[in-house]
């Protein structure tokens, strides 16, 4: 199967960061919502994969996407939060599902799929802006973040997520 | 022994996670109460040309516009230099003057963070060091906060961290310029006394002494300000000349005398 490739994840890897960093870290919707959607990485992830791999794919990504945006290592930390976390997520949405030997995310019903990418990406985002603010007194201003910016990303990766799939024959 | 290593097979993933975690929130800790990491910060080799090489493509975009406020400072500048009562004395000698200016491209502008950071396409080998100004043609910028070989991270106004003195233009009443995180064209100014006669519309300017920047050189006008109930100071917000969204052009501004300002201030702190 394309998506296991190892040469896949690695385009997939680069590819990503690369539109994350240049182009949806410059919209500032409003002056501050910017999509994060190389969370798409985590999404796509062979889920027969060794586990250790995926948490270190995913830190990466995350140390990356930091590097270029001056935002210390917040990314990662909130990336390898979920990733470690996918499992579990994955275990919750898809439910017995999962058990079976040749389980594939695509297929699964549209809705579970919806409702795993959303997870992962309000997950990711409450980490994400409870370490960029630091402070709770501020807890409304991360919760308007979360859900605006949660809300662009989802609207953004769903439209991502349609281009690039991979069609079912 | 045997049950050690089992427990660290039984938990190899968790326990990675935990370790790249700790990693994760070391590097920000640390980047939050200190300066930025040395290697861990948009001006190095690789993100400095990912952004230099886009920058050239886009830039072509905008040309016109800069063109247009480049034509617009140097009008300004020759009508400051016609109209001076007498000539500058004689040809500068660079060993004498204080401020040398260098000018630089913007190639990573950041406005929506809580800590803003700009990458400039000059770095040491063109003469730049930790903690020289930065400025527009309209008015101030930030401070230089690191630099690698061919480029230097700025921190901008638009940062939390970021403590500017300044001044009501044409008086003596100082303050510090910090920003409170909520919108990119204005920035607060506080610490100036609640006698101060104030009025909307007044123009702030950078104060005599910081070591960083000249003095007078501009940066908003006061757009509200109000008595803080606590203090008997105000809480005024400056809205800025800059729009920090379409800055291109930047000189960075070097105090040759800085050296001697901190090493004479540190002496003094020392008795």
């Amino acid at each position: 199967m394309i998506s296991n490739n190892a040469l896949f994840i690695v385009i997939r890897f680069l590819l990503l960061i690369i539109v994350q960093v240049l182009v949806f870290n410059n919209l500032n919707y409003f002056g501050y919502i910017n999509p994060m959607v190389y969370l798409l990485f985590l999404y796509w992830y062979p889920i027969n994969d060794q586990r250790a791999f995926f948490i270190l794919w995913s830190f990466l990504l995350g140390l990356m996407v930091d590097w270029f945006s001056d935002t210390m290592a917040i990314h990662a930390a909130a990336t390898v939060t979920i990733a470690y976390l996918r499992p579990a997520i994955m275990r919750f949405c898809f439910g017995s599902n999962l058990e079976f030997q040749n389980f594939r995310i695509s297929s699964t019903t549209q809705a579970q799929q919806i409702v795993f990418l959303t997870l992962l990406i309000f997950i990711h985002h409450l980490i994400f802006f409870s370490l960029e603010i630091f402070s709770l007194g501020n807890t409304l201003l991360i919760l308007k973040k979360v859900l605006f910016t949660g809300l662009a990303t989802l609207v953004i990766s769903l439209l991502l997520r349609t281009l690039f799939s991979i069609k079912k024959r | 022994m045997q049950q050690i290593i089992n427990f660290i097979l039984k938990y190899k993933n968790f326990l990675l996670y935990v370790f790249l975690l700790t990693i994760a929130l070391v590097f920000t800790v640390r980047a939050r109460s200190y300066h930025h990491s040395k290697f861990f910060n948009s001006a190095n080799w690789l993100t400095g040309n990912v952004y230099e090489s886009t920058h050239s493509v886009s830039s072509f975009f905008s040309l016109g516009t800069e063109n247009e406020k480049l034509v617009e400072e140097n009008k300004w500048l020759r009508q400051q230099l016609y109209n001076l009562e007498k000539a500058p004395p004689e040809p500068l000698d660079s060993t004498k003057i204080t401020y040398s200016v260098t000018a630089a491209k913007i190639i990573k502008n950041s406005y929506s963070l809580p800590r803003n950071y700009i990458t400039l396409d000059k770095g040491r080998v063109d003469g730049l060091e930790i903690d020289m100004g930065v400025i527009t043609s309209k008015g101030i910028l930030g401070i230089v906060e690191h630099t690698s070989k061919n480029f230097s991270m700025v921190q901008s106004i638009l940062n939390v961290r970021s403590r500017i003195n300044a001044k009501i233009l044409n008086t003596n009443h100082y303050g510090s310029l910090v920003w409170d995180t909520k919108d990119y064209r204005t920035v607060q100014l506080k610490d100036i006394e609640r006698l101060v006669p104030l009025k909307v519309g007044d123009t702030i300017v950078t104060g005599a002494s910081s070591s960083i920047f000249p003095e007078n050189i501009p940066i908003g006008v006061i757009a509200h300000f109000e008595v803080n109930p606590n203090h008997s100071s105000y809480q005024i917000d400056v809205k800025l000349f800059n729009d920090m969204t379409t800055v291109k052009n930047v000189y960075i501004i070097k105090n040759n005398q800085r050296e001697e300002i901190i090493e004479l201030e540190s002496k003094v702190g020392n008795d």
